[in-house]
């Protein structure tokens, strides 16, 4: 496992290098730069900004700077924000957008996972159907649909929780991450229902009830282990998309997270930022998708034993 | 059965985390602010910055030489007490406030003013806004660089609280020029403690570094979330301000912000969701605010094209808009319809300029041109960026056009950074385009239409409205400068190089606790006028 886990570093390396390489120039390919502006400055303001920011010198040069910059970890200073580098916007919004996926994947596993083994269990009864029709729901009303109804019903109508904020009035982390917790857990529910269906049919299953074990022993020492790989696949993918994609939340709720900047940088031409992002996700998601593939591994006793 | 109990468990889970009071009902006693203030602001340096979120901050932080008007019209005195004006209008003598103080406790001087201009006017700094200052004396010669001696620009200390102006030209709207942030003074001492004259990422802007002399002092600043300023003593009107102090929340989201406000977390809100726009909505919500505001809704054309050079297809184009119905039918928020650049009002002036909505006037003159009942008339494109409010209002253009003229119009929708790069390079037809005012004169528009200016964009070039324009800031007597532009606006309305479309309304949510925010054409409101009352 640890030769695994060594080759898949390695393999890293060359594909976070061409991410940065590739977003290195599509972002200066992309029509218009980071200060146009509606109030047009005039060329000698232009030429004196794009001084400040060495974007005067050849693209070679700015690229073999960047990347070494990059090395030592300096991602350069965000266009947009002067006087703050990208690395503080990073470790500014990073923190907060990890809490946020945090508290929306203990959401999602813990609904997602209870409603699937249940559904499983008691399948085509009524804990299986009205369950599995929620996640369908949840799979396709989309967050900033879901978002704002809660706002609405628990913030505007119940007035039981703030409407937007983050750690700013008591109990304003519930909603957001309800929220995303719901989307998620409503895949969770579908893939551990399908792959606690398929382990509780095959023979060991059956060979643990003749042997006497309780159903409860039987489902959670036995058939969980096996029927939750699935959901251990997802989960790294799910976490990486958490992270970066979380922008809509953000957004919706004005949590200072990651997402936001990310997004608003591609909208303001921030290169640096851009850049910094793009890398930073990049590595996030080659890490849990690495993870995700060493528990499911370590799981799963059949890739266990070759 | 069984599960009502987990029921009311977690209802009062839920009831515990509900918030005792809403934050602007306890303000009430605690007299904070919540101001909903749009985006993130890029920044505090008043030399580096654009933007209206951060001019809100910087009201409530720094102050200029002079302060604008909470109704309106003359400035009124900032960091300066008085000023004298010199005959022929190009010496300005300011004397600045005795008990001026910085909020370190230093004191206001007019060396501080003569070096901030430096800084301001040094090129190496990439200000965007240093032709604020072109009108003083050698101050665009030394910012482009023809002149490197900086005692030469037209700004002196005679003592420690006196600075004396020249100007190049009497310029008539220049101490409304000085409410604004880009020509305001830093702490010096501050500034360099953490780089050099001329460095765009210091540090002096973060809370426990930043110094400067307005009614509020930085207490802290997290990024996406909120900045808070609290009350600064040292502030030489400080018996006037009545807020301890005041958060600002950059919410890009109107309806996020709109939720905001109705969940008492705000008192003012930056903008009013379109969409939510009724003819009746003043009667439906006391809260909604609808005020004139100094900025035109405009169509840009571009006189390079083929088609549009002829002036006579461009007043066809214009004079079959139904501005009224647009605005009725369409913007629903207020809006005025425009027949003029400028709009009506900015300091007292009252174009008197008109577009008529003349279908018949406008298919002769498109025959006249050529293009009989839009024969043989290329396909036009209207530019804009993505926003759903421009897209309706070119969609009713596009209609009306298409109906009235029998042309055929295709709608082109870009990114914002992408739709400014093609009006840059003049690769569009005809663009949507707004303006705003910087300072309340129609200089501030009209001068943007002048040959060689960045903000033309039409390709329109003039020698007549150059001349009136520039014979106007030479003029110091007011009617007759008056009389001056306003033949400049006919000019340009005869011309039509843009077709007004509407003028700008702010529509905004005020809570009713808010007292001392008064309308003004700039939506500038200091705050050191607002008070919070509940009555």
């Amino acid at each position: 496992m640890l030769g695994i886990f060594f080759r898949r570093v390695l393999l890293a390396i060359p594909v976070l290098i061409a991410v940065a390489s590739i977003t290195f120039f599509l972002v200066r390919l992309a029509p218009g730069g980071p200060f146009d502006a509606d109030k047009a400055v005039s060329e000698q303001v232009l030429k004196n900004l794009n001084e400040a920011y060495n974007l005067n010198a050849p693209l070679s040069e700015q690229y073999f700077d960047y990347m070494s910059g990059i090395v030592v970890g300096d991602f350069g200073p965000s266009f947009r924000f002067p006087g703050r580098s990208v690395t503080e916007l990073i470790m500014t919004g990073l923190p907060v957008t990890f809490e946020l996926a945090i508290y929306s994947m203990l959401i999602a596993l813990l609904i997602g996972i209870l409603s699937g083994v249940v559904a499983a269990l008691k399948r085509n009864t009524f804990l299986d159907y009205i369950p599995m029709s929620i996640a369908m729901i949840g799979i396709c009303v989309p967050t900033f649909l879901l978002g704002p109804l809660l706002v609405l019903i628990f913030g505007i109508n119940l007035e039981i929780l703030p409407v937007s904020g983050w750690g700013q009035l008591p109990g304003d982390k519930i909603l957001p991450s309800l929220t995303l917790g719901f989307a998620y857990a409503a895949y969770i529910a579908r893939l551990s229902r399908g792959g606690m269906l398929e382990i509780l049919n095959q023979d060991f299953i059956r060979t643990a009830r003749a042997k006497g074990l309780s159903e409860s022993m039987v489902v959670t020492k036995h058939a969980m282990q096996g029927g939750l790989l699935p959901v251990v696949s997802f989960l790294g993918p799910a976490i990486a998309g958490l992270l970066s994609g979380s922008f809509v939340i953000e957004t919706i709720f004005q949590i200072p997270g990651l997402g936001r900047f990310y997004v608003e940088a591609a909208f303001n031409r921030d290169y640096t930022m851009i850049l910094g992002t793009t890398i930073f996700f990049s590595f996030m998601i080659v890490i849990f998708n690495l993870l995700s593939d060493l528990a499911a591994l370590w799981l799963n006793p059949r890739s266990r034993d070759t | 059965m069984k599960y009502t109990k987990f029921y009311l468990l977690g209802l009062i889970f839920l009831m515990g985390c509900s918030s005792s009071e809403a934050p602007v009902d306890s303000a009430v006693e605690s007299k904070i602010f919540h101001y909903g203030n749009g985006t993130e602001p890029q920044g505090l340096d008043p030399h580096i910055v654009t933007g209206v979120p951060e001019h809100h901050l910087l009201l409530a932080l720094c102050e200029g030489l002079t302060s604008s008007n909470p109704k309106g019209g003359e400035s009124l005195p900032g960091s300066a007490a008085s000023w004298d004006i010199s005959e022929d209008g190009k010496v300005y003598t300011f004397y600045l406030q005795e008990n001026g103080k910085w909020s370190n406790g230093d004191i206001v001087t007019a060396d501080d003013y003569v070096w901030s201009w430096q800084r301001i006017l040094t090129p190496s700094l990439g200000s965007q806004y240093p032709d604020m200052l072109y009108y003083v004396m050698n101050a665009e010669e030394f910012h482009t660089g023809s002149l490197n001696d900086f005692s030469k620009v037209g700004v002196k200390a005679i003592d420690d609280l006196t600075l004396q102006v020249t100007l190049k030209e009497p310029t008539p709207f220049f101490l409304g020029l000085l409410s604004h942030y880009s020509t305001w003074a830093v702490h010096k001492e501050t500034v360099l403690k953490h780089g050099s004259i001329d460095d765009r990422n210091g540090q002096w802007t973060r809370p426990g570094n930043f110094v400067c002399n307005g009614p509020f002092n930085l207490k802290s600043w997290e990024l996406n979330k909120k900045i808070i300023v609290e009350k600064n003593p040292l502030y030489w009107d400080s018996d006037m301000v009545e807020l301890n102090e005041m958060h600002f929340y950059p919410i890009s989201v109107e309806m996020t912000e709109e939720r905001m406000f109705r969940a008492g977390q705000l008192h003012v809100t930056s903008t009013f969701p379109s969409s939510k726009c009724t003819p009746d909505i003043k009667e439906t919500n006391p809260n909604i605010k609808i005020h004139p505001y100094m900025g035109t809704y405009f169509y840009r054309f571009n006189t390079k094209n083929e088609a549009l050079s002829d002036v006579r297809v461009r007043k066809a184009l214009a004079y079959s808009i139904d501005r009224e119905k647009i605005v009725e039918t369409v913007t629903k928020c207020g809006q005025i319809p425009a027949y003029s650049f400028t709009p009506p009002g900015s300091n007292g002036f009252l174009p008197d300029t008109k577009i008529p909505y003349d279908v018949e006037l406008a298919k002769e003159l498109l025959k006249e041109a050529g293009y009989d009942s839009g024969k043989d008339f290329p396909k036009l494109e209207i530019l804009f960026n993505t926003s759903e409010g421009h897209r309706k209002v070119a969609l009713a253009v596009q209609q009306m056009w298409q109906q009235n003229l029998g042309i055929n119009v295709e709608l082109v929708n870009q990114d914002w950074k992408v739709y400014l790069s093609r009006e840059m390079i003049g690769d569009f037809q005809v663009s949507r385009a707004g303006w705003i005012g910087d300072y309340e004169d129609p200089n501030t528009f009209l001068d943007t239409l002048r040959p060689n200016r960045g903000n033309n964009k039409t390709g329109w070039e003039n020698p007549e409205f150059d001349r009136l324009v520039a014979l106007a800031n030479a003029t110091l007597d007011q009617d007759e400068r008056y009389e001056i532009l306003m033949q400049a606006e006919r000019l340009l309305i005869d011309e039509m190089p843009i077709a007004p479309i509407y003028t700008y309304v702010r529509v905004y949510q005020l809570h009713e606790d808010v007292k001392g925010w008064y309308p003004n054409i700039l939506s500038h409101h200091h705050p050191k006028y607002i008070r919070i009352e509940r009555d």
